[in-house]
């Protein structure tokens, strides 16, 4: 019990700067009041959402064989993961032009019939 | 208040680190995919915190509280993330107490007297300080018997 006190006053809680975090709540405009522990809690969550997001992707990712972790990894995260739905707008998936311009024309084609 | 954009992102150099600890040695993440979960952890946080402050909405409280949070990631489907966040903020809240016992501490120590900030505590966190200073006093008195014998 000691030396849990003794650790959790000493080592540092959480890596990620709570004045940082505070911040991005506070620039959402419903948000009056954030009480301390709350703000601890978001940040460590935070640090929780990065390792679990990292460590889910590279473990269904393509980059497995070679030790990378890439964009698509990602992506493919946020399109697949339930809870990593919420992603999709800003890991878009990439596909090349030329995909594109097919899908779109295709789309165009049963818009027609 | 944020006044640049930049503002609302999480410093990269931290981000990259924790990508490091979560991941085996030796695997590489590219300068893409770190931006990209980077800025995947901002909208993280505004995800959690407005579903957070549902919830106090709910509850009629203008203040976000830890309750809140945890909830929050309820309803996120990031329940995993529940036990190690109710350890982790156990033992913040013992930090606190402890630098706050510390600090009280060396003010008694200072002046003997009282800290301004008696109203933010808790009831619990009161009981406990009372016991931490019987033990105090018990340390105290030792000391003077040691000094008498001396």
């Amino acid at each position: 019990m000691e030396n849990k006190v003794e650790r959790a006053a000493n080592g540092k809680n959480v890596s990620l700067p709570v004045s940082r975090v505070k911040l991005i709540m506070k620039s959402s405009p419903d948000v009056s009041c954030i009480n301390q522990d709350a703000l601890f809690l978001t940040t460590k969550a935070t640090e929780l959402f990065v390792q679990h997001l990292a460590l889910t992707s590279y473990n269904n990712g393509s980059g497995k064989q070679n030790g990378t972790l890439s964009y698509s990894d990602l992506a493919n995260t946020a399109e697949e993961a339930e809870p990593f739905q919420f992603l999709t707008d800003i890991l878009p998936k990439k596909i090349l032009a030329r995909d594109y311009l097919k899908s779109l024309e295709e789309m165009e084609e049963e818009d027609d019939n | 208040m944020a006044e640049r954009p930049e503002d609302l992102n999480l410093p990269n150099a931290v981000i990259t680190r924790i990508i490091k600890e979560a991941l085996p040695d030796g695997v590489n993440v590219s300068k893409e995919a770190r931006r990209a979960i980077s800025q995947a952890a901002s909208v993280f946080v505004l995800y959690a915190t407005s579903c957070a402050n549902s919830f106090a909405m709910k509850a009629k409280r203008k203040t976000l509280n830890a309750g809140d949070v945890m909830s929050a990631m309820e309803e996120m489907e990031f329940e995993r993330f529940l036990p190690p966040l109710r350890e982790a903020l156990e033992a913040y809240k013992k930090g606190q107490k402890g630098k706050k016992e510390a600090s009280e501490q060396k003010r008694k120590d200072k002046e003997k007297k009282n800290g301004t900030e008696e109203n933010d505590k808790s009831r619990e966190e009161e009981e406990d300080e009372e016991e931490h200073m019987e033990d105090e006093q018990d340390g105290e008195n030792e000391g003077e018997e040691e000094d008498v014998e001396n």
